[in-house]
């Protein structure tokens, strides 16, 4: 049957209300546990949530929540692809903030017409982390070198490449009016336009949600609709099955490692062709690993990972507040904790809850077919 | 239709039984692994439990030592009733269990691996290790076990480690041991020695429960037998009143529809052609060597053996699964350097050994399952696109024409049973048009049911035209389906045979190597079966029994017709 990582990464469904059941009792309990938690350091529970809800609900935030969800969602994806075959791509942090580098220095350096210069800045950062994703997948399959391993070493190999790139000798300029470094600043011609969803505030949501949307729709189809995805899901399920079906194991290994490093490469570009048009030492970092939460959170669902995207990211936005009130906002990261244990240990229950209704109902009709002969038993 | 052979040990003197287990029944979502399983066990027995693999022995065991809670029946042990609910529970009760795989650290010494877990505690804090060696001292003296204390288990040749994992339990206190097939990993002489050290834990008092399923090794030491037949205990019976052959076919059950197919469909077409096949292994070492054979449409080769030499490898191979030299044709066309898909596409059906590993995505729906294998074909797929609505049309039919007996094409095939997986696999497999099909124990685990109509869809597919190779543990099942026989042992084919004129018994003594009973043989005068010299190397599957040179035809089935009798009478 099933293994436990099986079912930590969500390839084992959990039908009907069942599936509403565990994300429920995850919420719930975590929210018990916070509760609690701020209770024991002095902080008015109900207050303190309330606080979170007001500040989320405003125009602004609302705005930088959605934004912020954006580029959650493109990592969460990018690491759910390989989840999806059992990889563990923990490489996505190094992969997108390499690829998002690189895009700026060319989309910085380029003089194109707008879709063009756009669309040159995105291949590019889709081309750096397939590239830088390629490695681990080469290894992999030439060598046998666990994936897990080589990423985290990517990891860091990319944090040192990247260091060596952005300097003022190389790819990097000063920053006017700080002691900041980044690339050249990207052109009006390769920025992504946001636009206005939200009334009541100036504040513009990234045009990039329209492809973190696109995205989830395509990883859907992707995985449900296509060969390649039936042969992804099928060696994720089982590789020994996958192998007498046929499939090409380590074919699915690499591409499976290139597509998953080439959506991380997006990872960085909301941000980058939305808000800050330049990759600078204070390029938001750690994204990968966020996105590694929130697959497992949303269990690999394109849906259950936007929903996931959202949480997350109205925790880190609303928290804000809670240093004003003298809250301590790190009691979020708690919260944020609490929710990936509990929806973990939710789904195991429910798939225990789920495996023993089953086993009853069998021996039910069994007892009721009692005349025919029982398999495994004719005797 | 159970065959109980008169038993020595009597279930009416139930409290005197160091174990005692009745009406055991347990499910799993689709199968029952067991189901009213009674078992007997007196002290200071060893008491065997043989059965095929795949009959139960192994969830008997688990339910014995509180891995895995009975759904349906009482355990009692020294007479009381007793519910485990873990491992901690039977060892408490006196139960130790002997795994197949050693459970020991390698770089802990013989002490050390020993009391870990239930060190002696000093002062709360301390392991008190010279009370540990003292205690082990004892034992190994006792039971003559001769296991040093200080020796790094890493240093132990697999007999002394099998020495230490019963110096283990006895450690811990077990009256009770079992051993799960614990010849499987040693050599003659070893196992020799391993029947020495029982014999003397039993003379000590001690009880023995000992799985596996090599008769002659079963015989040899077992004071008491029960077989278990497709998950329930069909016979006890006394070693000293059984021959090998007859506990074989208490394993294999007789009542088995018959595969019997006579009139040949064989044509002069050539539909695969091996030539040389030789599979190495990780290590080098050749497992399947110099394997040539043709299949011609409309013939069914069967393929014999003693699990383990060199089958599975051989499938494998044919479908390009694993590397191997030598040359495979299908058709007019060398497909030697082909991967596994484009074998398939080229007309090669795949009925796998192991039908969970290979066969199905026990978490997919059944439709999903369809697809498997021919995911490049119709009516799979539209170009890049998985056809959904075709796939799932003709999952419906396959359901329809090969009964698989399911609510829908939506559930997943972990929902099935055993035969109703194995009858979507047939169906898939036949779906494609296939050229040459490959069965791996087409009806292994299946019910006797499901086992008919896999045979009647194999001899149908023949009568087209289709080419089979088949391998099968059955031997009922080779002899009556196949149009010639290859036997293979240690990887290269060592005899031809004509399935016109075997029988199982000289069938399965070819198995084991000997080489006097090949050719067809003419009726074998009546009279004394010989008591069969259980040469070590037989592990025994489906009926193989120890070579016989030459047994009544007639004879053995009756003595079993009166072992029914007396059963009959008993109950």
């Amino acid at each position: 049957m099933s293994s436990f990582s099986d079912r930590l990464l969500g390839r084992v469904r959990l039908g009907g209300l069942l599936a509403v059941a565990a994300p429920l009792l995850a919420i719930v309990f975590a929210g018990l546990v916070t509760s609690l938690i701020l209770a024991l350091t002095g902080n008015p529970p109900l207050e303190t949530m309330k606080l979170l809800a007001d500040y989320g609900a405003q125009s602004r935030t609302i705005v930088m929540i959605i934004n912020l969800a954006t580029t959650y969602y493109i990592s969460a994806l990018a690491v759910a692809i390989g989840f999806r075959m059992n990889l563990f791509n923990i490489g996505v942090d190094g992969q997108y903030r390499l690829a998002a580098l690189i895009a700026a220095a060319v989309g910085g350096a380029l003089v194109l017409p707008a879709p063009l210069h756009v669309g040159v800045t995105i291949l590019v950062a889709v081309a750096v982390g397939g590239i830088w994703a390629s490695i681990a997948g080469l290894l992999k399959v030439t060598r046998g070198v666990s994936e897990v391993i080589s990423t985290i070493m990517l990891n860091a190999i990319a944090t040192g490449v990247g260091a060596w790139l952005l300097t003022t000798d190389r790819l990097a300029v000063a920053v006017s009016g700080s002691n900041n470094i980044g690339t050249k600043p990207i052109p009006p011609s390769g920025q992504f336009p946001g636009f206005s969803l939200i009334p009541g505030t100036q504040a513009q949501v990234f045009g990039f949600v329209v492809i973190a949307a696109l995205l989830g729709i395509g990883y859907h189809v992707l995985f449900n609709r296509t060969r390649f995805g039936f042969d992804l899901r099928a060696t994720g399920k089982s590789e020994s099955a996958a192998i007498a079906s046929g499939v090409n194991v380590k074919k699915m290994v690499l591409l499976t490692m290139i597509i998953s490093g080439a959506v991380a490469g997006l990872v960085g570009m909301p941000q980058l062709l939305g808000a800050s048009y330049s990759y600078s030492l204070d390029f938001p970092p750690g994204l990968g690993f966020t996105g590694i939460a929130i697959a497992l959170l949303g269990r690999n669902n394109p849906v259950g990972i936007a929903i996931g995207a959202l949480l997350w990211s109205f925790l880190d936005n609303s928290s804000d507040i809670l240093d004003l009130e003298g809250i301590p906002k790190e009691i979020v990261i708690i919260m944020q904790g609490t929710i990936v244990l509990s929806v973990i240990v939710a789904y195991e229950l429910v798939h225990r809850y789920r495996l023993a209704a089953e086993q009853r109902r069998v021996s039910r009709e069994l007892s009721t077919n009692a005349p025919a002969p029982l398999e495994g038993a004719a005797a | 239709m159970e065959a109980v052979i008169s038993t020595s040990t009597s279930p009416a003197t139930a409290t005197d039984n160091a174990v005692e287990l009745e009406g055991i029944t347990k499910r799993f979502p689709g199968v029952v692994a067991n189901r009213d399983i009674r078992l007997s066990v007196r002290p200071g027995h060893v008491h065997a439990i043989v059965g095929e693999n795949g009959a139960g022995k192994s969830t008997l065991m688990k339910i014995l030592y509180g891995m895995q809670r009975p759904d349906e029946g009482v355990i009692r042990v020294n007479g009381s009733p007793i519910a485990f609910r873990s491992p901690a529970d039977a060892i408490a009760a006196g139960i130790g269990m002997v795994h197949q795989h050693f459970m020991l650290a390698d770089n802990l010494t013989v002490l050390e691996n020993i009391i870990l877990g239930s060190e002696p505690r000093r002062r709360g804090v301390g392991i008190d290790f010279a009370l540990a060696r003292a205690k082990i001292a004892e034992i190994s003296a006792a039971y003559g076990l001769g296991v040093g204390p200080d020796v790094l288990v890493e240093d132990l040749g697999v007999g002394a480690r099998q020495r230490v994992e019963i110096l283990k339990v006895l450690y811990r206190g077990a009256r009770i041991l079992i051993l799960d097939e614990p010849t499987a990993v040693l050599v003659p002489q070893e196992v020799e020695e391993l029947f020495g050290n029982l014999r003397r834990l039993v003379d000590q008092g001690l009880t023995i429960i000992f799985i596996s399923h090599k008769l002659d090794e079963v015989l040899s030491v077992a004071d008491a037998i029960t077989v278990i037949r497709r998950g329930t205990t069909v016979a006890s019976v006394d070693p000293k009143d059984v021959t090998a052959r007859q506990l074989a076919e208490l394993m294999v059950g007789s009542e088995l529809p018959s595969p019997e197919t006579r009139e040949s469909t064989v044509t002069d077409q050539v539909a695969l052609a091996v030539r040389n096949l030789t599979v190495r292994d990780a290590d080098g070492r050749a497992v399947v060597e110099d394997v040539s054979f043709d299949i011609h449409k409309g013939e069914v080769l069967g393929i014999a053996g003693v699990e383990g030499n060199g089958q599975a490898e051989l499938v494998e191979a044919v479908m390009g699964m694993r590397p191997a030299q030598g040359v495979i044709k299908l058709g007019d066309a060398d497909v030697s350097a082909w991967p596994t898909l484009r074998r398939r596409e080229g007309g090669i059906g795949y009925i796998p050994e192991d039908r969970q590993r290979h066969g199905l995505l026990l978490e997919s729906p059944l439709w999903e399952n369809r697809i498997l294998g021919h995911q490049t074909r119709k009516p799979n797929v539209k170009g890049p696109w998985i056809d959904r609505a075709g796939a799932r049309a003709d999952t419906q039919r396959i359901v329809t024409e090969y009964d698989v007996r399911t609510p829908g094409i939506d559930v997943d095939a972990a929902a099935l049973s055993g035969g109703n997986q194995q009858k979507l696999i047939v169906g898939r497999e036949m779906s494609g048009d296939p050229v040459v099909l490959i069965a791996s124990h087409p009806t292994r685990g299946v019910d006797v049911g499901a086992q008919a109509a896999i045979w009647d869809h194999l001899r149908a597919a023949r009568a087209a035209g289709l080419a089979v190779l088949l391998i099968s543990a059955d031997l009922d099942e080779l002899i009556g389906l196949s149009d010639s026989l290859k036997v293979i042992l240690r990887g290269r084919v060592v005899a031809d045979v004509d399935p016109g004129h075997v029988t199982p018994e000289r069938l399965g003594s070819a198995m084991t190597g000997a080489k006097d009973e090949i050719t067809p043989a003419p009726p074998p005068a009546t009279g004394v079966v010989p008591e069969p010299p259980g040469p070590a190397t037989t592990g025994i599957k489906g009926g193989a029994v120890p070579e016989q040179p030459g047994p009544p035809t007639g004879g053995s089935p009756d003595q079993l017709g009166s072992a029914k009798a007396d059963a009959g009478e008993e109950a």
